[in-house]
């Protein structure tokens, strides 16, 4: 079936939809000669406007790499070769410093570049297929598509490119660049030691990677236990968040309960405080002399002086911790899920209930499938920004506490907490790289596996 | 019969009960401190001797380091149009994922959901280099719209929960305005996103929230620049040991101050988030 299909596809083809290959392959000499000169094939068959913006990126690609781009590739493999100079000049009496190569900025213009590049790719094959395009539509006598109609494809089939257009170069600017600048940084010597502008660092290949893992190095002993606290952390703060959460919508969206409306405000109160707020009293409210610590002295459950160490020993700050983190997802998740549980169609429960399902069965098979399918992905996302979650651990614990048997961690770190404290603390970016690259590796078997295998990903039409 | 599900509903409220407490009494109590008489940090009490509005007057004054009010307009500002900006970035992402089709969806589908994956900071420093590279560090003026910028660019990413939204709304209703002649653009403007309350509410609350709660970039971006400070880092400054002592209740009357337009804004959305859903998405 499959076979047969793409045969059928093949011979029918639009020519939008024309690969690059085909365009090369059955496109004329102007055609061929598009994926050269840009737009030269719009140009000739009086599409103006389009053959002009492909010829002018292109000018502008070849203007800019003439004069940067060559220049930044060069410095990519190399990563600079003059080091800051000192020499003392006498007739001041100062050390005069003489600028040497930016081992960073290198990298980074030179992935820029390399980014740049591939969008000249891009558009070079864009510029042929649309060559390609047009000729097929001359051949056939199919009227040529002028600027105003590419202006209202924009609105109907090509609707996608116009809604996708902006968020896709935000992303590519803010977002992939830097990340791959970053994942660069993993394979080089840029540590506290190599400090641009001063120092130069190199490639260095997967030795940081091998620093992570050797068997009894202080790297090792310290990534292995952050490493498990973090799985620990998410899968607690993720599950406790939305089981509570989803029971306590349904507690308040029984038809038993009365003022629905105050209960929903008593807790959305609490996700109406900005939750770096949230967090910054929390850590004052179970502070060895916060409130909490008072009330039970004066309850007389601890003695007078005493305290009960709230974040200073490691397995109650875990405790504390995660009990917080209830407190702050859970109204969370009550919000997004009494959303949801009011929009599941009427008809399906009446049809239950004229059938006589009791409300356990109606749960079990029409609430809780309903849920988990517009849940789920909400859920991985959830476990996977739990994983990252930042602000809760470095605003509530920062960490701590602290050990001398971890490298620069401590006892609540998680990895991203470690990460920001490598990076930001102890400049060793190269390793703070690294520990990016586990996170995502860890996160992206986890997620990917599940994700594949949900509900909402597969059968993506299943309620619609 | 009526007897149990009395008892059950009194259990069900007494529970609710417990649990509100639970949620509402660190909130009181950071009230109570705002309004605490005595300076100072920590007390061996929980009830303040005396109660004062003085907190509140002097942190609206201002001063040349912390100066509260210049804070909240400038959090304010950038909340606001970095919450436009990614909120028409999520509605256009979610709405061309869940319901047109074409080559790239599943690959975008895919690396979205590859890049949610590398921790957000991971990319800071190299987001920093690129602001200055394009001169955005110039000025305060510019460091804030770079701060827009950041906190806006990357929200095409987090589109799972508008989409899942998008995916439950019934087909035939778009396929009903296609009939009666309406472009696809036609459609998300005036059928899907009217369609869309609770969602556009969910996705405003959410990105309104970003600019107060982050407090890692607008460090880096900001620096020393107090003046163009958010309330975040603000807030963040007067619990350091400098300021603690002197600034400990002005503190928590800068929390009730910045939660009040937040739980207002709160309250008039979830009115729509309630009514919207229910009425609007059906077949």
């Amino acid at each position: 079936m499959g076979i047969f299909k793409k045969k059928q596809e093949a011979t029918y083809t639009k020519p939008s939809d024309a690969s690059v290959a085909q365009a090369f392959k059955h496109g004329d000499q102007t055609t061929k000669l598009s994926f050269f000169i840009f737009g030269l094939g719009n140009l000739m068959n009086k599409q103006i406007v389009r053959g002009v913006v492909f010829l002018l990126l292109e000018i502008g690609y070849l203007a800019y790499m003439i004069g940067f781009g060559i220049h930044s590739i060069g410095d990519l493999i190399t990563l600079g070769t003059v080091e800051q100079g000192q020499t003392y000049n006498e007739a001041l009496g100062i050390y005069e410093y003489s600028l040497g190569d930016n081992s960073m900025l290198c990298l980074l213009y030179g992935v820029i570049t390399l980014f740049l590049t591939a969008a000249f790719i891009f558009v070079a094959c864009m510029s042929g297929k649309s060559a390609y395009a047009t000729q097929f539509r001359k051949e056939r006598k199919m009227p040529v598509p002028t600027f105003k109609d590419d202006l209202r494809s924009l609105k109907e089939e090509n609707l996608h490119s116009l809604l996708l257009a902006l968020p896709i170069i935000g992303i590519i600017v803010f977002t992939i660049v830097p990340l791959v600048f970053m994942i660069l940084i993993a394979f080089t010597s840029y540590d506290h030691e190599h400090q641009p502008p001063g120092n130069l660092f190199e490639w260095v290949g997967l030795q940081n990677f091998v620093a992570m893992f050797a068997n009894g190095s202080k790297l090792a002993s310290t990534f292995w236990p952050v490493l498990s606290w973090t799985l620990i952390w998410a899968v607690f703060a993720t599950f406790s968040c939305y089981i509570l959460g989803l029971m306590l919508a349904l507690l308040i969206n029984r038809k038993g309960t009365r003022i629905k409306g105050f209960w929903r405000f008593m807790f959305v109160l609490s996700v109406a405080v900005p939750q770096f707020v949230t967090l910054l009293s929390m850590r004052t409210i179970f502070n060895a002399n916060g409130p909490v610590n008072v009330l039970l002295r004066t309850l007389g459950a601890i003695g007078e002086t005493e305290s009960i160490p709230f974040f200073t020993n490691p397995l109650y700050a875990k405790i504390t911790i995660i009990c917080i983190n209830i407190w702050i997802g859970v109204p969370f998740t009550m919000l997004s899920t009494t959303g949801i549980l009011q929009n599941i169609p009427a008809e399906l429960y009446e049809a239950a209930r004229i059938d006589g399902a009791s409300a356990p069965t109606i749960f079990r098979k029409i609430t809780l499938p309903y849920m988990v399918f517009v849940m789920t992905p909400n859920l991985i996302t959830s476990f996977t920004g739990n994983i990252n979650n930042f602000n809760v651990i470095y605003l509530l614990s920062g960490g701590g506490p602290d050990t001398v048997d971890y490298y620069y961690a401590g006892k609540t770190d998680l990895l991203v907490t470690w990460l920001y404290r490598l990076t930001i603390t102890q400049k060793d970016y190269n390793l703070g790289a690294v520990i990016g690259i586990l996170v995502f590796i860890i996160l992206a078997a986890v997620s990917l596996l599940t994700y594949r295998h949900t509900g909402s990903y597969k059968d993506e039409g299943a309620f619609q | 019969m009526k007897t149990k599900r009395f008892i059950v509903n009194c259990a069900c409220h007494v529970l609710l009960a417990i649990l509100s407490i639970i949620w509402v009494l660190p909130i009181f109590y950071v009230i109570l401190t705002s309004f605490r008489e005595e300076g100072g940090s920590y007390k061996s009490y929980i009830w303040p001797r005396g109660f004062t509005l003085k907190n509140y007057t002097d942190l609206m004054s201002g001063g040349s380091d912390i100066n509260f009010p210049r804070w909240f307009l400038n959090t304010l500002v950038i909340a606001i149009f970095s919450t436009v900006i990614s909120a028409f970035f999520v509605l256009c992402v979610s709405y061309v994922m869940s319901r047109l089709r074409f080559k790239m969806r599943k690959t975008y589908l895919n690396i979205a959901l590859i890049l949610g994956m590398f921790p957000g900071f991971m990319s800071m420093i190299a987001v920093y280099y690129i602001l200055k590279g394009l001169g955005f560090l110039e000025t305060g003026l510019l460091k804030q719209i770079a701060l827009v910028i950041v906190y806006s660019a990357g929200s095409g990413l987090g589109f799972y929960m508008a989409k899942g939204f998008f995916d439950t709304i019934p087909k035939s209703i778009d396929e009903a305005a296609y009939i009666d002649g309406a472009t696809k653009w036609d459609t998300f403007i005036h059928v899907t996103i009217p369609m869309s309350k609770p969602i556009i509410t969910y996705t405003l609350i959410t990105s309104f929230m970003g600019p107060w709660v982050d407090y890692i970039f607008a460090k880096v971006i900001m620096g020393n620049d107090t003046k163009y400070y958010t309330i975040a880092i603000g807030l963040w400054t007067m619990l350091e040991k400098e300021y603690v002592e002197y600034y400990y209740t002005q503190f928590y009357a800068g929390c009730v101050l910045i939660s009040i337009p937040i739980s207002i804004l709160f309250l008039l959305t979830q009115k729509c988030y309630v009514e919207g859903v229910t009425g609007a998405v059906k077949g």
